[in-house]
């Protein structure tokens, strides 16, 4: 962990650029800061240094002082402190920024140490790129690309180690392009807490390896493919798949937890490959569950809802029956769906004059990226006061309600009534109007089922643990018969007889900003990548259910310490 | 705009008989008529195809009828009019080409689009895509002028291969498994 304790700043020179960067700041993240690559392989920012790939090599030089005086001696050519350089290269992950510290990484002798770790590298590692997922993302090779030498003189037989190996259920190794950085290793120890990867053998024999009768098969096992600076380390789902070139990143969040990593959504023509994490110091660094990476599935689920009628036909059915039994209905909202939806079915719930109800998800914290609360926007709910209070698992006040015939007409807005403790008996009593992405047992009681998107077919934003505002964004298309949540909750709501609502973004963001207190003066163009904190003292009150994780310390978890 | 007047002058006794401008034309065409012939009878005559001709784009096989491509898209990727498409797919690790990993579950490529550039041929690491001698591509549907991966192999046939890598490749690795070269 590099992150320095001290916020002390002090001055060095990088290529003959002054920066002042906190003390304990490393040369290459310096560097990075002045705009200046240092390229490197073992090293990660979240990560402890080991120094093993060599490839950071750089001169560094001090201040010359008289050893006797303590006083600075001067350079008569330039007219400034002479620098005594060090005759031989260091690591740049290892040295640490100290005041005065000079750096050079373009001199002849740097070029000629990069070229010559290149070769090392290069030596055994196999020219599979026409074959290799990492081909596109690949560090070796833009960097022997950037630094490498340009031809081979190696002449003699390239080793022979196991390719195809199953880490683990979610991760294939192919040994003879690992470069025995040992990030995998330090990820799975620091990180992972799951201390099952090692070296076994020597020299040129290394081999990277799982401990005997264990598997890498923690649910954080496909970050280690992730920070693989080569092929070696590759997603058994991803596999042979796609070509990262081909593939569109948008910036999304995941959506298992109220933990809201950041995340990248890649995909290609509408089709969503895979889901990697998008580094976030304040909420997930740069990791991300397996379970989370998976959720893409569901956009082309067997399962998945689709409308053969129009909108506007499903709307006219939904109309007739709200308008059968005025005042008798209740509207369930969900957990997982944005803030700008919970805001448009509170106002449903007010057109209708109808209780509106949440349900609630738990589930064991991992205490990393996996938090107890697996619906990923309860807090959005609160904000946009849908809710007041914390939501139950079961519905019972809602089922108690039916059983006295005082709700006829239920709207669920992405929630299987079933699965959150109404009873088949109870169900059939009420008419449903189910808006949702797959089938399940409301969807299969509904009297009106409208087919809406998942997660990765619309734009919006989420309020994490931390009641941090996060965005997401469109990443697919949505297929056809399946209408946009804002669209279907605006038209619902005049159907309920409100008033007209914008339907847009934009629109419901021009209301969010004044009507909601906490989200007072924010803007949904404005929210920051890494997303804004949002003034929870409000809700400081709730048990929330959450334990401690990464990046967040329950209220309670703080004030009993 | 000046106004230049030009004099326009008299037909002498020879050209107004047009006499020699006939026997001028017919001298060309009795010289061609003897001349050797430069058309062919297409299609009962095809031309001589010269070498580095670039027809249509075909997928080979080595020596050893192993299909060359492993689907690593670059082809596709340096397409001008995207008239590449592949899927790729794993091969099945009980057949006998299993060390090479990948191979194309599907390769289209769509002859209205292509420009018979020959970027593909030019930038494929595996020398698996070749713009052979065809040079004729007609259908009656836009679906016959997609050529599918069979029907590429079928154009395409066998190609020599000087470094039959993968050859190598599974040669080190059998050798390694009886204790050689670790």
């Amino acid at each position: 962990m590099t992150s320095p304790a001290k916020t002390e700043l002090v001055t060095v020179n990088i290529d003959g650029k002054e920066i002042a960067v906190p003390k304990g700041t490393n040369v290459i993240e310096a560097a990075r800061l002045v705009g200046v690559d240092v390229p490197h392989y073992c090293y990660h920012p979240k990560l402890s240094v080991v120094g093993n790939c060599r490839m950071c090599l750089v001169e560094m030089g001090m201040p010359a002082v008289d050893p006797a005086t303590k006083a600075p001696v001067m350079d008569p050519a330039t007219g400034r402190q002479k620098i005594n350089w060090i005759p031989r290269p260091q690591i740049g992950c290892a040295t640490n920024a100290s005041p005065g510290l000079h750096i050079r990484t373009q001199t002849p002798q740097i070029r000629d140490c990069r070229e010559g770790v290149m070769e090392f590298l290069l030596i055994n590692h196999p020219l599979d790129c026409p074959i290799c997922d990492q081909a596109g993302e690949c560090k070796l090779q833009e960097q022997s690309t950037g630094y490498g030498r340009g031809y081979s003189r190696f002449v003699e037989q390239k080793n022979v180690k196991p390719k195809r190996t199953q880490l683990g259920p979610r991760v294939t190794l192919d040994d003879e392009r690992c470069i025995l950085c040992s990030r995998c290793i330090r990820f799975s120890k620091e990180i992972a807490k799951d201390d099952v990867l090692g070296f076994i053998d020597r020299g040129s024999y290394s081999t990277l390896t799982c401990y005997p009768g264990r598997k890498l098969e923690n649910n954080y096992s496909l970050n280690t493919v992730d920070i693989c600076p080569v092929g070696a380390l590759t997603s058994t789902d991803f596999r042979f798949k796609m070509r990262v070139w081909f593939l569109k990143q948008t910036n999304s969040l995941d959506t298992e937890s109220s933990v809201g990593a950041n995340t990248v959504v890649w995909s290609r023509e509408g089709v969503i490959y895979r889901i990697t994490p998008r580094r976030n110091d304040e909420v997930n660094d740069t990791w991300m569950a397996d379970s989370g990476r998976l959720l893409y599935k569901a956009v082309r689920a067997e399962s998945r809802l689709t409308a053969k009628e129009s909108l506007a036909a499903l709307l006219a059915r939904a109309e007739t029956i709200l308008r059968l039994s005025p005042g008798l209905a209740a509207v369930v909202g969900s957990g997982q769906s944005s803030v700008e939806e919970q805001f448009l079915t509170r106002q449903l719930a007010r057109a209708l004059h109808a209780p509106a109800y949440l349900v609630s998800r738990t589930a064991a914290g991992d205490g990393i990226l996996v938090s107890a609360d697996r619906n990923p926007n309860v807090r959005g709910a609160l904000v946009t006061g849908l809710i007041d209070t914390l939501p139950q698992s079961y519905l019972d006040e809602l089922g108690a309600a039916i059983d006295r015939g005082e709700v006829r007409t239920v709207v669920s807005v992405g929630e299987d009534l079933m699965a959150a403790g109404l009873s088949a008996t109870q169900l059939a009593k009420v008419s449903i109007i189910h808006l949702g992405t797959q089938v399940c047992a409301s969807s299969v009681a509904a009297a009106v089922v409208i087919p809406t998107l998942t997660v990765f077919e619309k734009a919006g934003t989420m309020v994490n643990q931390q009641f941090r505002l996060q965005r997401f964004a469109k990443a697919v298309a949505g297929p056809v018969g399946a209408f946009d949540d804002l669209e279907v909750l605006a038209r619902l709501i005049t159907a309920a007889g409100g008033s007209a609502e914008t339907s847009d973004l934009a629109g419901v963001w021009g209301r969010l900003a004044t009507e909601v207190p906490a989200l007072r003066g924010v803007s949904y163009a404005a929210v920051p990548e890494t997303g804004v904190v949002l003034d929870s003292s409000p809700w400081a009150a709730l048990p929330f259910v959450e334990g401690e994780s990464l990046h967040h310390r329950p209220a309670r978890a703080v004030a009993n310490v | 705009m000046a106004v230049i007047p030009v004099e326009r002058k008299p037909l002498t006794l020879a050209e107004r008989t047009y006499i020699p401008q006939i026997v001028h034309g017919l001298k060309t065409t009795f010289r061609h008529l003897v001349a050797p012939n430069v058309t062919l009878e297409y299609p009962e005559q095809r031309p001589e195809i010269p070498g580095g001709y670039r027809g249509v784009p075909t997928l080979v096989r080595d020596p050893n009828g192993r299909e060359k491509c492993v689907s690593c898209q670059l082809c596709e990727f340096v397409c001008p009019p995207k008239a590449i498409r592949i899927t790729p797919g794993e091969i099945a690790s009980d057949s006998a080409q299993a060390h090479v990993e990948r191979a194309p579950q599907a390769f289209d490529i769509d002859m209205l689009r292509c420009i018979y550039c020959g970027l593909c041929q030019e930038v494929c690491p595996e020398e698996a895509i070749w713009l052979q001698t065809q040079y004729s591509m007609t259908g009656y549907t836009r679906e016959e002028m997609v050529n599918h991966k069979d029907r590429l192999y079928e154009l395409g046939g066998t190609l020599p291969d000087a470094h039959l890598k993968w050859d190598k490749k599974k040669a080190a690795e059998d050798a390694a498994a009886h204790g050689g070269h670790h």
